[in-house]
């Protein structure tokens, strides 16, 4: 990696104004699994794609539940993830202790900000090699925001981090006009459809991805009022059937979206193709090895 | 009689050097004032040595706090009496307080344990102002923020002397709730400290409603202030009154209700009340 004699202390700067182990924590997240998180009126959904260490190992899970209004899905380093998501654990349930109240998420992202912050302000600390997407829902509605060990933290509608967000992103923001009226079906199917686009190899199988959602119940009250859908980790089994949905409603939507032009309707159509081999092959030859081979001819279908 | 037992253990010359140790402490210490009154306490009160730095009794006092809520929202009344004793020592005193927008709270019991109240609901929202996003604490929070407070001074046996009550209007609906020195908390559609708990909620039962205009509210609780203005000594006829809407937050200047004293039944009160003179 390119080197300079600058960049061996958080607290240095170099001659172009610049913070290089800083800027190292930043890429640091970016080598992580993606994340992906958007949201409508009402709702908010994360979305990430799992690694496992090895064959034998299980996937590492990336979204952390803080609270019944808010979570968290982290790219970059793990350990550091469930550091921050301790410490957000606990403002929460001091919040809740104090106030009787759910702790408003934009408080919550700014102090976790700020405690990201000083790492980049001392020189005996190392800045996490941590983002979150922070997802919550609270009296002033949804919100969905990003924070970076920089200490920087932004709000979006909807946003991806990791390595191969770039895809996501591109997805998110051709379609993120679309997100606000969105029903929460919808948005975790914008949501697997994003993080899909971020796959290197492999296809979206509910093994190497998990989707959280958090929002307002249906019928519950105002704006940031009443009742709310809790935090909720879909995985395995549960995230499933959304995953078969995005097959077999990819090629209806696709014809009922009108700005949903052929580039859309070009990997529909392999797709289904591509899933009756799919069932071919793991029905006739048995061949469990090949499982995730099979997922490596998904990469031609992405093009 | 715990120093006693102390001083003959003092007497009996301990063998062991550990134990000596402390009966020779023990005694040494409790030549300070005890904390306690009557000195029959466990000892470990007894250890700390020096006055005592908590609050004792309350000296400037408040007395009663009436709240109802109404139609539009919640109103509260409080005269604006600091009684020293039986001293009617200070007669501006205003015991309801704004906090933010949306609440007041209003307190009877000690004065400078409420000014305390007051300078951490201050910073509070001072804190909200500061994080500029709009955001402030509910009459709700409010109130369980106090209740926290209360509670965990009383667990230090050094409590506010205070009952506080907590009203305000937050997303249309109305709070009222009421927390007291030892930390008890409960909301009500309708509350009083003090004398007031007697003496005015019984009238509030049987006339209070939620769906009440403002001009009927108000005429039930000055029903209420006037009773309590007959009956209860630490009390004068200078009245602040709290009128908490969606719309925001009004404490009224002082104001003074039209009394009548020729009832025959205020006479000779000592009449009928046997036992004083």
């Amino acid at each position: 990696m390119f080197r300079n004699q600058y960049d061996t202390d958080v607290t240095t700067w170099s001659p172009a104004g610049r913070l290089h182990q800083i800027e190292y924590a930043m890429e640091a997240v970016k080598q992580g699994s993606a994340s992906v998180g958007l949201r409508s009126d009402t709702h908010v959904v994360l979305a990430t794609l799992k690694r496992a260490a090895s064959e034998l190992s299980s996937y590492q899970r990336k979204i952390f539940k803080i609270d019944d209004h808010l979570g968290i899905a982290i790219s970059g380093l793990n350990a550091d993830g469930r550091v921050l998501s301790r410490y957000m654990r606990s403002e929460c349930i001091n919040h809740s202790f104090v106030y009787e109240s759910p702790m408003p998420v934009g408080r919550l992202v700014c102090q976790v900000a700020d405690k990201s912050q000083v790492c980049t302000q001392r020189s005996w600390k190392r800045p996490y090699g941590v983002g979150l997407l922070v997802a919550g829902y609270d009296s002033t509605g949804p919100h969905l925001y990003q924070t970076c060990p920089s200490g920087n933290y932004f709000e979006y509608r909807a946003m991806a981090i990791g390595s191969r967000s770039q895809a996501a992103k591109t997805y998110l923001e051709r379609k993120f006009d679309s997100f606000q009226s969105c029903t929460l079906k919808e948005l975790i199917r914008h949501a697997l459809l994003a993080v899909k686009e971020s796959i290197q190899d492999g296809e979206l199988t509910s093994k190497n991805c998990s989707v959280a959602v958090v929002g307002r119940a249906p019928g519950g009250g105002g704006k940031g009022g009443g009742e709310i859908d809790k935090f909720t980790i879909l995985e395995d089994a549960d995230i499933q059937p959304y995953i078969d949905m995005l097959d077999a409603e990819e090629l209806p939507t696709a014809v009922q979206d009108e700005d949903d032009e052929e580039k859309k309707d070009a990997p529909a159509e392999p797709e289904q193709q591509h899933q009756t081999q799919d069932g071919e092959a793991a029905g006739g030859s048995g061949d469990g090895g090949q499982e995730e081979e099979g997922g490596g001819e998904a990469i031609p279908m992405e093009t | 009689m715990m120093s006693t037992s102390l001083s003959g253990q003092r007497g009996r010359e301990q063998p062991s050097g550990a134990v000596a140790l402390d009966s020779s402490a023990i005694p040494a210490m409790t030549l300070g004032t005890p904390i306690v009154a009557g000195g029959e306490s466990s000892c470990s009160l007894q250890i700390m040595a020096g006055p005592a730095t908590r609050t004792l009794d309350p000296y400037v006092v408040g007395s009663s706090v009436l709240g109802v809520k109404y139609k539009d929202g919640v109103l509260l009344a409080a005269d604006t009496l600091g009684s020293y004793g039986s001293t009617l020592r200070f007669k501006s005193v205003e015991r309801l307080r704004k906090v933010g927008k949306n609440t007041v709270v209003g307190a009877s019991g000690e004065i400078s344990d409420f000014v305390y109240i007051m300078s951490l609901l201050d910073e509070l929202t001072t804190l909200d102002y500061c994080w500029g996003d709009g955001k402030e604490l509910s009459p709700k929070e409010v109130h369980s923020y106090l209740n926290r407070v209360m509670y965990n001074r009383r667990n230090k046996f050094d409590p506010l002397w205070n009952a506080v009550i907590v009203a305000g209007v937050h997303g249309g609906e109305s709070y009222l709730g009421v927390v007291n020195l030892i930390g008890v908390h409960y909301e009500d559609s309708h509350l009083a400290t003090g004398f007031g708990n007697h003496l005015a909620r019984p009238i509030f039962r049987a006339e209070h409603r939620v769906d009440m205009t403002e001009e009927e509210a108000i005429r039930l609780l000055e029903k209420s202030l006037r009773v309590l203005y007959y009956r209860d000594k630490q009390s004068i006829n200078k009245y602040q009154l709290a009128k908490i809407t969606a719309e925001g937050t009004q404490i009224s200047k002082p104001f003074a209700l039209t009394t009548e004293w020729s009832y025959t039944a205020f006479e000779d009160p000592a009449k009928v009340a046997v036992g004083t003179w």
